[in-house]
């Protein structure tokens, strides 16, 4: 599986997902800078966390209308996968390439916790690792993951089972106190329309490794590898 | 007439004797540019007139250290060919003024003294003192201080992983936020300050210049009254994006040859870098101030000298670089801008459109710097406070309650959940317990990192207070099976020319080079923030201590929380029942009088060289110091992360009476959990360590002697109660 990473100034994960990614596929991935218009042919294209630009305008905002997104925003078209965790998921909801838009944490205050996720479907390129329903534990950090689309959107998001993750308690029941910033739903991640694409706000990178005191985030890749290889 | 007049003089800080000294040094009377750079440069912040008598004494070698105090951080090696480079600053004044930009510059600025050396930064801390919490002023103080840290730090992607907080009264007017920062580099590659070489370009890199932060470090050196809101023009304003371009962008130019010296803009701007450059390598530079990257048009020379516009680099780069380095600044959209040359005159020359606007010559300014030796009266002792004049508890277990959920005991995870301590995706140990523990990236090696003082202490006696500050460092250190390597100390303390307060800061030197001494734990690297004072009143003395330890294998590691039922809990260290000066004392009795605890540096050193043996072998994985509020704190705070009970007992023959024994403040002491305790108590006799099973774990509750059964979500509510509540309002 080889991946490319993009990487904006701002962004700060891009080394640690390519850690992960690495550890997982034995593949080095390769570094885009997003000045660049074009890249290597890739099974997979990340858009790390970070504060793209800084993210001083909405989260992603600016991002999303950089060189590099142009090429990501078409080969997406054409089916290939693309992964965005946290600052990633605000680019792709930016770019349009996922409904729905992050807001500022119900909370109004940056956020860095573990929590508890539950595995809506295992029926996808980045899930077939974990089972249906299972619930995992998987950081996020992040200021702006409060998911926010209207009444009808959602329903139609969840009908077509493009809900990917949801904030659940550790027994998996969907609480407001497991929610952690707000979200429509206790939605934590989102597919595109034929579930190539996905974008979430927790950070599955960085529980991926025992040393770090878990592994729940490693089904994401490993669920990859198996996919794309 | 002349534009200096006294008043000018006396508003730049300098007393009389200081200005004759300018006149003698100059063979005539300064221009208002040169008086402000003789004002910054000799100014408290960063002169350090009144303390460098002082911190010479302090030991600053040892095998393992690279780079000593003198440079933008101390450096030390950690083996495999890597270097730990790490600092702490003070933000005080302005974070008072301005909490959220006060504090966010604060991590900036200390951010930058770390990576201008080569290091890729991989780790803040803080250490936070606020007033007393029923003070009008404490939660905006809290909440802006902590979103300041939060957002600078959360942006830059470095994780912010472990640090302190305290209230008290005596910060009502004037809180500390001290910031941390470590980071890793190669041991054979450090960047250094000094410009060499005559005909070499001076190059500004970064941010452009604007007109905020003027006058920053003699704002620093300075007390408080109640006008000092209107010094809020003097704090600067962060951007965090533009110091992670900067990092990224510095660490890609340092891959290749082309630095001679670097230095970054901090306290004074340009005019210290260029200063301190030139002073270092004993050279002469010259300035073209119109080519300084300015944001606004009409600046005078005298606004961009002493401009403390962040994220800003000054570098010397070796000839024929200059068109590469561009490139690389040019690549993450950083200004570039050849501003100077090297000479050998000695002086520091400053021309704008065409004419010279400055000309000072730097050795005698740098070295006719003033250097006090100001009076000084010790501190005086006070009686030892015997535990048996104090009433006894009519229930422990409602005494320990009310200590976990007090404000100075509580848990600190409102904060720490606003910073990211994860991002790098190293942090093997987050927040919560004794240190932090950071993987060495690409190595089997972490770093142990801590920030530590017990101020009430050193308030108490001083000698006493810094000898403890040193040891609770390397104590918490040791407790996550690190070898401690050394400190970096940020110096809070009141107005120097008082001599009480002058005497403190005798005293607590004093003390920490006993304990640095004794523990073979150097001080690499130091701040000194004085006058913190309000109207007089100054704040308790604090000297907080960061220490930087290793853990060679990063798997043999120990945490606080139990993690097996059923097993022996064993105190190692002897208990006296030391309540004088204790949480115990002030949180129940009301009261702050008697002495601290005595630091017994041989014990010290002994139970902590036997405690680390214990983790680095593998026999023990569940450790923890005690400190505020002694046994019963520790064993609670271990019950509570890992969600397991325990039942106390005290051991048969003990003399000590009981409420003394569980919350009395001894030093030198650690609670391990161990299902192996008979062979554990074996080996501490053997080492002449003094050990005993104090209790076993088990349960949803947590019983101690002489108290009801307390259970873990009563007293987890409590912990993790009050600071959420306080911020919302709903308690005091």
């Amino acid at each position: 599986m080889k991946a490319a990473v993009i990487v904006f100034p701002g962004s700060n994960c891009d080394r640690d997902v390519q850690v992960t990614l690495r550890d997982v596929s034995g593949v080095e991935p390769v570094m885009v800078w997003h000045k660049e218009s074009s890249f290597e042919d890739v099974d997979l294209i990340v858009l790390p966390g970070g504060f793209s630009y800084g993210d001083y305008l909405r989260s992603g905002a600016m991002a999303s209308k950089s060189q590099v997104m142009r090429e990501v925003v078409k080969r997406a078209g054409n089916g290939v996968p693309v992964l965005g965790i946290c600052n990633g998921f605000q680019v792709l909801t930016e770019s349009g390439l996922l409904p729905g838009a992050l807001m500022r944490n119900a909370n109004l205050k940056f956020i860095c916790k573990d929590v508890h996720l539950k595995v809506e479907s295992s029926q996808s390129l980045f899930t077939s690792a974990y089972e249906t329903g299972q619930v995992v534990r998987i950081p996020v950090a992040h200021h702006d993951g409060n998911y926010f689309a209207g009444e009808e959107e959602l329903d139609r998001l969840e009908g077509n089972g493009q809900i990917a993750f949801r904030y659940v308690e550790q027994d998996g029941s969907v609480e407001a106190a497991a929610n952690p910033n707000g979200s429509a739903r206790n939605i934590a991640g989102v597919y595109n329309e034929t579930k190539t694409v996905l974008g979430l706000m927790p950070h599955p990178e960085r529980l991926a490794d025992p040393q770090l005191g878990g592994i729940d985030g490693k089904g994401m890749f490993t669920s990859l590898l198996e996919s794309l290889s | 007439m002349s534009e200096i007049t006294p008043e000018v003089v006396a508003e730049h800080g300098l007393n009389e004797t200081e200005y004759q000294r300018v006149l003698e040094i100059m063979g005539r009377e300064p221009n208002l540019l040169e008086l402000g750079i003789f004002s910054v440069m000799w100014s408290e912040h960063c002169s350090y007139k009144s303390s460098k008598k002082w911190l010479k004494t302090l030991p600053t070698e040892a095998p393992h250290v690279i780079e000593g105090p003198g440079e933008n951080a101390g450096v030390i090696d950690i083996g495999d060919g890597l270097a730990a480079v790490f600092k702490m600053e003070s933000h005080n004044h302005p974070s008072f003024i301005e909490p959220y930009q006060g504090a966010a510059t604060g991590v900036g600025g200390i951010l930058r003294d770390v990576f201008t050396m080569g290091a890729r930064p991989i780790a803040n801390l803080n250490a936070l003192r606020f007033g007393s919490p029923d003070h009008a002023k404490t939660r905006h103080l809290v909440s802006g201080v902590v979103a300041g840290i939060g957002g600078y730090g959360n942006c830059v992607g470095v994780p912010t992983v472990g640090g302190e907080v305290n209230f008290d009264p005596s910060y009502n007017g004037n809180i500390l936020v001290n910031a941390m920062t470590v980071g890793l580099a190669p041991a054979n590659r450090i960047f250094k300050a000094a410009a060499q070489g005559v005909g070499n370009p001076v190059i500004y890199v970064g941010s452009k210049t604007g007109r905020d932060g003027i006058h920053g470090a003699t704002m620093a050196s300075a007390e408080f009254d109640d006008d000092s809101d209107e010094k809020r023009p003097t704090v600067q304003v962060g951007d965090p994006f533009t110091e992670k371009l900067l990092i990224e962008a510095c660490l890609e130019l340092m891959e290749t040859d082309a630095i001679i010296g670097i230095q970054d803009m901090g306290a004074a701007g340009l005019t210290s870098s260029s200063f301190e450059m030139a002073s270092k390598g004993g050279m002469g530079v010259e300035l073209n101030l119109d080519q300084v990257p300015c944001r606004e048009d009409g600046m005078t020379p005298y606004e961009m000298m002493l401009s403390e516009s962040q994220e800003r680099m000054l570098m010397v780069l070796k000839p024929g670089n200059e068109d590469m380095a561009r490139a690389i600044m040019e690549k993450w959209d950083l200004d570039f801008a050849v501003i100077g040359t090297l000479t050998e005159s000695g002086r520091m020359v400053l021309r704008m459109h065409g004419e010279v606007v400055g000309d000072l010559p730097i050795d005698p300014l740098a070295e006719a710097s003033p250097e006090y030796d100001r009076p000084w009266v010790p501190t005086p002792a006070r009686d030892e406070l015997n535990a048996e004049d104090l009433p006894i508890p009519a229930d422990t277990g409602k005494v320990l309650h009310q200590l976990m959920g007090s404000p100075n005991l509580c848990s600190r995870r409102w904060i720490w959940e606003q910073y990211d301590h994860m991002v790098m995706a190293d942090t093997q140990a987050r927040p919560g317990g004794d240190a932090a523990v950071v993987r060495v990236h690409g190595t089997g090696r972490a770093l142990a990192i801590s920030t530590d003082c017990t101020p009430r202490y050193c308030q108490a006696d001083p000698a006493r207070g810094g000898a403890q500050a040193v040891a609770e460092s390397w104590r918490n250190l040791t407790a996550v099976g690190a070898t401690p390597l050394a400190i970096t100390d940020n110096m809070n303390f009141g107005n120097p020319e008082k001599p009480e307060i002058m005497g403190q800061f005798v005293g607590c030197i004093e003390g920490m080079r006993a304990a640095c001494d004794a523990l073979a734990y150097p001080v690499v690297s130091g701040n000194v923030s004085l006058y913190n004072e309000t109207n007089g009143a100054a704040i308790l003395p604090t000297p907080a201590i960061g220490g930087v330890g290793v853990i060679d294998d990063a798997t043999k590691t120990a945490g606080v929380g139990f993690t097996e039922e059923g097993v022996d809990i064993v105190l190692i260290g002897e208990t006296t029942g030391h309540l004088g000066s204790t949480t115990y004392l002030s949180e129940i009795e009301g009261r702050s009088d008697g002495a601290p605890p005595v630091v017994d540096l041989e014990q010290e050193k002994r139970n902590g060289d036997f405690v680390r043996n214990l983790i680095k072998s593998g026999q023990v994985t569940v450790c923890h110091d005690i400190s505020d509020g002694g046994l019963a704190v520790s064993v609670a705070e271990m019950a509570l992360a890992g969600g397991i009970g325990a039942t106390v007992e005290q051991p048969s023959g003990i003399t000590v009476p009981l409420h003394a024994w569980l919350f009395g403040e001894d030093q030198a002491r650690y609670l391990v959990a161990t299902a192996s305790s008979e062979k554990l108590l074996q080996d501490a006799q053997a080492e002449g360590v003094s050990a005993s099973i104090i209790g076993r774990t088990g349960g949803k509750t947590l019983t101690l002697p002489g108290g009801s059964p307390t259970s873990l979500g009563d007293l987890s509510r409590a912990h993790e109660g009050w600071l959420p509540g306080y911020m919302a309002g709903t308690v005091n």
